[in-house]
């Protein structure tokens, strides 16, 4: 699903930020990306999501090759991969509603559909019943819930957080971690970076390493 | 890859469609779209109006003189019935005979006023006005033709009618030349060309004017909203996606400017029509000034929506590839 064939990455002001990575996802996988900060975490997934290109070497990402995928192309790519942020980044001048609609309205998908898909991923957070709200109204963990009802509500193959738990405290990280488990059981591959090294241990999933842009371990929990 | 696994299907595509579906769908997002842009609009009634006002002034003034040039073309129209003819006789033809031509002539049904100018007096005035007049003292005899002025009734003084009238007079014997005198017609005509050429300039440079406010208008809105752009382009939003709204703010700017136009427009005419009218009856005359007529009034607005357009579109082009996600 998502494959790194000897990527680098090293950006205009000389910052060697991946050397030589090889890692491979397959579909349906769960598996956490940690390292301090710094190590390349965030690089990667821009790779993935074609924010950065890969200065060498080759990304795949759901059978594309991306370096031979255009600047046009791009948000065909990315409405393959369904993307979740640390701040969120809800537009908070619309409902919570129109937010998680927002990706199916890009891909054009028939009105009388949106309505059902969207309460149906707002369901799976947990937060249906406060679509009609605005994201300011709801709390930290509301609005990653809302973030994340946004990234599947296209029902993408791959999910990529980037520390979706980051200003969250333990109980709640637990809340949105056990709904990323949710939809890996449905099959979606996972992508997720974080440094809370308790959280990961205590999921025992895959956890690949970076370490100033070296991948140094890969593998069970560590 | 992993092809061929049950997951590689459920890419975020819209799948297979009919035509008229999609069709319905991108109409449907477009009456969305204008409606959100709209409403956008309306959301800091101030700026908005204050940035249709400038737009409207700036398509006001070439509008406003256009329409000034088509009464005054109007107006030239109508002194164009006050063409004159005039007979140069043949030099052997002597006073009486003359005189009897002159009553034939105004016995005509197609002449208003006819008079003629006799030797003596063609002499006088030409002496007067040439300032020849001691080198003409010298000569022996009158040189000048005797000529008959004519001015055609209403009816027969259009161009067409009143070069016909030329014709047959010039088939008269005694006709040496018959002349229509159209001089100072085509002078009025040229200097409403120019003036029409000025206009046309004035026009081009507010134009100008228009697509540089409505795109700066646009580029301060796209900054605003920078944000925002890069959390949709992140999510899969194309550039066709992402311009649209701002399209449609150039279009809703356009239009608004276009309808404070016709409103300036239609205002200052109203203002004008009770002096002009007065004016109008100083000189005999039932003129009443002309306002926009329904087709001008279209296409004044269907010009102003077209820059908005314009304007947003060479800003959004400009602008969107500068915004990416970091």
């Amino acid at each position: 699903m998502i494959h790194f064939d000897n990527v680098s990455k090293r950006y205009p002001n000389g910052h060697d930020a991946l050397n030589h990575i090889n890692m491979h996802l397959d579909a349906g996988e769960m598996a956490f990306l940690t390292g301090h900060s710094g190590a390349g975490k965030s690089t990667m997934l821009k790779l993935i999501s074609l924010v950065e290109r890969a200065t060498r070497g080759e990304v795949w990402v759901n059978g594309r090759a991306l370096s031979k995928e255009s600047n046009r192309k791009i948000p065909y790519v990315r409405r393959d991969i369904g993307m979740i942020f640390q701040d969120h980044r809800l537009l908070f001048d619309r409902t919570v509603f129109d937010n998680v609609a927002l990706p199916l309205v890009i891909a054009g998908t028939p009105h009388r559909d949106i309505g059902r898909r969207v309460r149906a991923a707002l369901d799976k957070v947990g937060l249906l019943g406060k679509e009609k709200l605005e994201p300011i109204m709801l709390s930290g963990g509301e609005q990653q819930r809302v973030g994340i009802a946004r990234a599947v509500v296209t029902k993408p193959p791959i999910i990529l957080a980037d520390e979706p738990t980051g200003n969250l405290d333990p109980e709640l990280s637990g809340e949105i971690m056990s709904l990323f488990q949710q939809f890996n059981q449905v099959g979606v591959s996972l992508l997720i970076a974080s440094h809370d090294l308790g959280l990961i241990a205590r999921m025992r999933y895959r956890t690949i390493t970076l370490k100033g842009g070296n991948l140094v371990s890969d593998g069970g929990s560590v | 890859m992993t092809q061929g696994q049950p997951s590689d299907k459920r890419g975020a595509t819209t799948g297979k469609v009919s035509i008229g579906t999609r069709l319905k769908l991108y109409l449907a997002l477009h009456r969305a779209e204008m409606r959100t842009s709209y409403l956008q609009l309306i959301k800091t009634p101030i700026a908005t109006l204050m940035t249709i006002a400038v737009l409207g002034i700036a398509i006001a003034l070439p509008a406003g003189l256009q329409l000034m040039l088509k009464n005054a073309n109007t107006i030239s129209a109508d002194w164009d019935g006050v063409s004159r003819i005039s007979l140069y006789l043949r030099p052997d033809i002597d006073a009486t005979e003359a005189d009897d031509m002159l009553v034939r002539i105004q016995s005509r049904l197609d002449v208003e006023t006819a008079e003629m100018i006799d030797k003596q007096r063609a002499l006088e005035e030409f002496q007067n006005l040439s300032g020849l007049g001691d080198a003409l003292d010298q000569l022996d005899e009158n040189p000048l033709p005797v000529v008959i002025e004519i001015i055609p009734t209403k009816q027969f003084s259009t161009p067409e009618a009143s070069q016909l009238m030329v014709e047959t007079f010039q088939l008269i014997p005694e006709v040496e030349v018959a002349k229509l005198d159209l001089e100072w017609v085509k002078r009025l005509y040229y200097l409403l060309e120019l003036i029409d050429r000025f206009i046309l300039a004035l026009a081009t440079m507010l134009g100008l004017a228009v697509l540089l406010i409505v795109g700066n208008t646009i580029r301060l809105a796209i900054q605003n909203r920078r944000d925002e752009i890069e959390i949709i382009k992140l999510i899969g939003a194309t550039n066709a996606f992402i311009r649209r709204p701002f399209l449609y703010t150039g279009l809703w700017f356009g239009l608004g400017g276009g309808v404070i136009a016709l409103t300036l427009i239609s205002g200052t005419v109203f203002w004008l029509a009770e002096p002009v009218n007065q004016l109008a009856l100083q000189y005999n005359s039932q003129y009443f000034i002309q306002g926009l007529s329904f087709p001008e009034v279209v296409q004044l607005v269907l010009f102003s929506a077209t820059l908005g357009l314009i304007g947003s579109w060479v800003s959004v082009s400009r602008h969107l590839r500068h915004i990416n996600p970091k």
